[in-house]
């Protein structure tokens, strides 16, 4: 049986119903067509679907819509204000942080996390943080630039 | 003369970027079409088995299911063929099984698909998968190509004696090598696996086929890294339906590393299924699917000799391979282990005498293909860990011994290009010098004193190296036919100017990552003295794109970026015509610089919009001359390219632990002239890191049910970011002496070069603790290391 929810996501109010069983990254990108989430794993491994829930970065593929009601998220598209890229957007391209812009969302909304807890993260700080996130493209080197980037300009 | 605006050579931020990370990429999954159905596959629990009988009644019954095909309903299709055709030494055909689309009667590795389920979601086609019952009859399986060759050893294929697809050798004859093998002073011998890998681009496969009956045209949306290719084997060898009513589209894709190239068996099945149901169907591949199924990399098991005169000069090499094929041949896995490797043992040295015998294998696992390097990364590998342990068996300075050995450098132009044992000719080089280049950022010298002192105090410090070449800018097609290739390996680059003078290019090259939206548009707007901005880069649609051979085998910008300047040049020529005309004076006269036809000596000029408008508006017009400004072009690269580099890495190994901790980074690459150096080294970055990966963390383990026993990513180690220091990067530049733009290629550098610096590196840690250890396997966990130094 379908289960009705309210979500906010990225400032909108949604109202939905969805079978208890469908996963937040699923509800994310199949009702609201948010695509900017991505799936690139099945076992949580990955952090492509990185979201924030209430400011915190949390894997949007490990919690049910349902859990979510209530909460505060934003992905990917709620991310830049009033048409300005959100500095750790610009980094990413100012550093070329990104190849094939796979694992980019979720790695941009861990480091809005890890800059909104620590805004001045050493570079070790910076790696460890993204320890849930792959990148098979860059090697780390030029996002670790762009966070660092970002916290410069933040 | 070219005109330049100076895009050439200057570090563009990325124009693809906003989209992406905004989190507005296109990539297939993304699409939703009207009625779109979703499918899912049954597969095989076991490596080898008989189907003796498959239940789909009640699975057909439940909620949303639309369909359910199993291999009986394909009975007319084709299977997948392989893209490469090698012989056997005795000339005979290779051994080619094709690739079915479903299996009707045995399995053949863990994951073959028996059944597709179509419903109307997702989670209703997972929910009938669990409904189908398969009756299976279990049989033994072999996973290890040494082994499968073996007598007694368990049949993929019944009619395929041995296991054995091909025999191929390439270089000296034999004889010539043992006799040149027999005089050496030192003979180094490892016998060792390069183990297989899984290539993880990060976007899981995933493909939408529709059928659109009142224009009777397909189309496929897929996550390829080649359309074109994949829409000609799909429509001529497996399907048979007519090239001009399929459309194919490769949207954003999200990595590729070689695992997209190939025509997949469940692109034809969702094309042919949506023309079967008459709705859309969208397949996604689950990461576990993906460890099962995409096609995996290296996996070769090698014994390599290498012969040293007392001085340290190379005499012979002789290689003895067998390469695991998995049980069907995917579309170039057969070049890959045979022209892709046995070809680069030449490495940068004199090595007069080279034999190598190549064994292509059929076992019970996954395919194995072109992985990030291909074939390059495994002979390179194999040169590498030679030199350097024959160096320190003989008690000498591996870069003495690498200076010793090194061809002297040639331009390609002035100097001729160098002849291999191996059939290749190399276009340009200057090996000393990235050595030369790599000590100096390194601090060779100190290091060594260091690495004394360290040791005293029971610290284990190492330093490897690795000095690399490849071929790639792949490929001349008559090359390559010759040596088997069942394409051609050109590129297609089209360039439309519009009446505005604004520029529309269209590319056969398929950009995964490799930002060919900003390189390909700075190449042209530099050609054409224009900005930037006025240039649009369109690929991956078969319906808009001429034709394309696609991207791999780094051959993008030296292939496609060529046959872009082709067009390119075309469009100057003839602007020059319509310029002479307008300005009345004779288009030899004519000189085109900073986007200006201008009669030379003169200020009497126009603009390249106003050449452009003219084209289009030809009132006043040369009368044998064709309106418009638009120009496809073909370009075939009359040799490979050949970069090459030198990869420094130094480690700190614990002795308690076996812990490898990577210290530090240093790659000198010479990837020819580079039009955008920041995207180069995004590129070094990036392969150098899954070099890494090979050499600490990867490797598919099979059990011996065939069995991968950590397909997952909380089992299969890639690098994280706290795994990786920086990266110290320095290029130096050899133009290619035979394309264009003088590049060479990038893509796969990083990933060649560095595996056997990362091995080496520990290594010479081991031994610097007096551990003369030859070889750990990799990847080089703290296990196997710490196993290592008790012997």
């Amino acid at each position: 049986m379908n289960v009705k929810i309210n979500i906010n996501v990225n400032g909108t109010k949604n109202n939905h119903e969805v079978e208890p069983r469908t996963l937040l990254v699923h509800y994310l990108r199949d009702t609201l067509r948010l695509t900017g989430t991505h799936i690139g794993c099945d076992t949580s491994g990955c952090g492509a679907c990185t979201i924030l829930v209430d400011g915190k970065a949390v894997k949007s593929c490990t919690m049910l819509a349902v859990q979510a009601e209530g909460h505060e998220i934003t992905t990917i598209e709620g991310l830049s204000k009033n048409g300005s890229l959100h500095p750790i957007q610009e980094g990413f391209n100012q550093e070329h942080g990104l190849q094939c812009g796979f694992c980019t969302p979720g790695m941009i909304m861990t480091a809005a996390d890890l800059l909104s807890n620590n805004p001045k993260p050493t570079e070790d700080e910076i790696r460890h943080a993204l320890e849930g996130n792959i990148c098979r493209c860059t090697g780390y080197h030029n996002i670790v630039k762009s966070i660092q980037y970002a916290s410069k300009k933040m | 003369m070219t005109a330049t605006t100076g895009y050439i050579g200057k570090s563009i931020k990325r124009v693809e970027d906003k989209r992406f990370t905004t989190g507005k990429g296109n990539y297939t999954d993304d699409i939703q079409l009207p009625g779109m159905t979703y499918g899912a596959f049954v597969r095989s629990p076991y490596a080898n088995a008989k189907i003796k009988k498959i239940d789909t009644s009640k699975a057909k019954a439940m909620p949303g299911v639309v369909a359910i095909f199993t291999g009986a309903d394909l009975a007319a299709v084709n299977g997948v063929p392989c893209g490469w055709q090698v012989n056997f030494k005795s000339g005979a055909t290779m051994k080619e099984p094709k690739h079915p689309l479903l299996v009707a009667d045995r399995t053949k590795h863990v994951g073959d698909p028996v059944a597709f389920i179509i419903a109307e979601s997702r989670e209703q086609a997972i929910d009938a998968m669990e409904e189908v019952t398969v009756d299976y009859e279990k049989l033994g399986c072999v996973t290890n190509p040494a082994e499968a060759v073996k007598p007694g050893a368990p049949l993929v294929h019944d009619d395929i004696p041995n296991n054995i697809c091909f025999d191929w050798e390439l270089g000296n004859p034999k004889s010539e090598v043992n006799e040149a093998m027999a005089k050496a002073a030192h003979i180094t011998t490892l016998d060792f696996v390069n183990q297989r890998l899984v290539p993880n681009a990060m976007e899981p496969r995933s493909y939408i086929g529709s059928y659109d009956p009142v224009h009777e045209k397909y189309t496929l949306y897929t996550s390829t890294q080649n359309p074109h290719l994949i829409r000609l084997l799909m429509c001529a060898f497996v399907l048979g339906i007519p090239e001009h009513k399929v459309r194919v589209v490769g949207p954003d894709v999200g990595g590729g590393f070689g695992s997209k190239i190939f025509h997949y068996t469940e692109e034809a099945l969702v094309t042919w299924c949506a023309h079967k149901i008459g709705k859309p169907i969208k397949w996604t591949s689950e990461r576990a699917e993906s460890f099962l199924m995409d096609a995996h990399g290296r996996d070769h098991v090698t014994k390599a000799e290498m012969g040293f005169d007392k001085e340290g000069k190379i005499v012979a090499l002789r290689v003895n391979t067998f390469a695991n094929l998995g049980a069907y041949l995917s579309t170039f896995s057969t070049c890959v282990p045979t022209y892709l490797h046995g070809t680069l043992l030449q490495g940068l040295y004199t090595t007069p005498k080279i034999n190598v015998d190549v064994t292509g294998v059929f076992t019970h696992t996954n395919a194995v293909d072109a992985y990030r390097g291909a074939g390059r990364p495994e002979a390179t590998y194999l040169l590498e860990r030679l030199i350097e342990l024959g160096s320190l068996e003989m008690g000498m300075d591996p870069v003495d011994v690498r200076l010793k050995n090194f061809i002297p450098p040639f331009d390609g132009v002035n100097q001729p290009g160098y002849q291999t044992q191996v059939a290749l000719q190399y276009d340009s080089g200057n090996y000393e010098g990235v050595l030369k280049k790599g000590l100096e950022i390194f601090d060779y010298k100190e290091f060594r004193k260091k690495q004394k002192e360290a040791a005293k105090s029971g610290k284990l410090l190492g330093v490897g190296f690795s000095t690399y070449i490849e071929a790639c800018g792949i490929a001349p097609s008559a090359v390559v036919g010759s040596l088997g290739a069942r394409a051609g390996l050109y590129e297609v680059g089209q360039v439309r100017i519009q009446p505005t003078g604004k520029v529309s290019v269209f590319t056969g090259s398929h950009s995964h990552g490799q930002g060919h939206e900003t390189t390909f548009s700075q190449v042209v707007a530099d050609r054409l003295g224009i900005a930037m901005e006025d240039v649009e880069i369109i690929h991956g649609d078969s319906d808009s794109v001429a034709f394309g051979m696609g991207t791999y085998g780094s051959r993008s910008l030296a292939v496609g970026g060529s046959a872009i300047v082709k067009s390119l040049d075309k469009i100057i020529e003839k602007g020059k015509k319509i310029a002479a005309h307008k300005l009345e004076a004779s288009s030899e006269d004519i000189e085109f610089a900073n986007g200006k036809f201008t009669i030379r000596g003169t200020d009497k000029s126009l603009s390249f919009g106003e050449v452009a408008l003219t084209a289009y508006v030809p009132h006043v017009y040369p009368k044998d001359l064709e309106p418009g400004l638009d120009f496809v072009s073909f370009y075939d690269p009359a040799n490979f390219t050949y970069p090459f580099g030198c990869h420094i890495a130094m480690v700190e190994v614990d002795q308690e632990t076996g812990k490898v901790e990577l210290k530090r980074f240093v790659a000198v690459d010479d990837v020819g002239t580079v039009i955008n150096p920041m995207i180069v080294e995004g590129q070094i970055h990036g392969g150098v890191a899954q070099g890494i990966g090979q050499a600490l963390f990867e490797g598919v383990e099979y059990d011996e049910d065939g069995q991968i026993s950590n397909g997952s990513y909380m089992d299969y180690c890639m690098p994280r970011a706290d795994d990786l220091p920086m990266f110290e990067t320095a290029s130096q530049v050899t133009p290619c002496p035979h394309n264009p733009l003088g590049v060479k290629g990038a893509g796969e550098a990083g990933c060649i070069g560095s595996t056997p610096a990362v091995v080496n590196a520990v290594i010479d840690a081991l031994w610097s603790g007096g551990k003369r250890v030859k070889d750990i396997r990799m990847p080089l966990t703290p296990e196997r290391v710490w196993n290592a130094m008790q012997t």
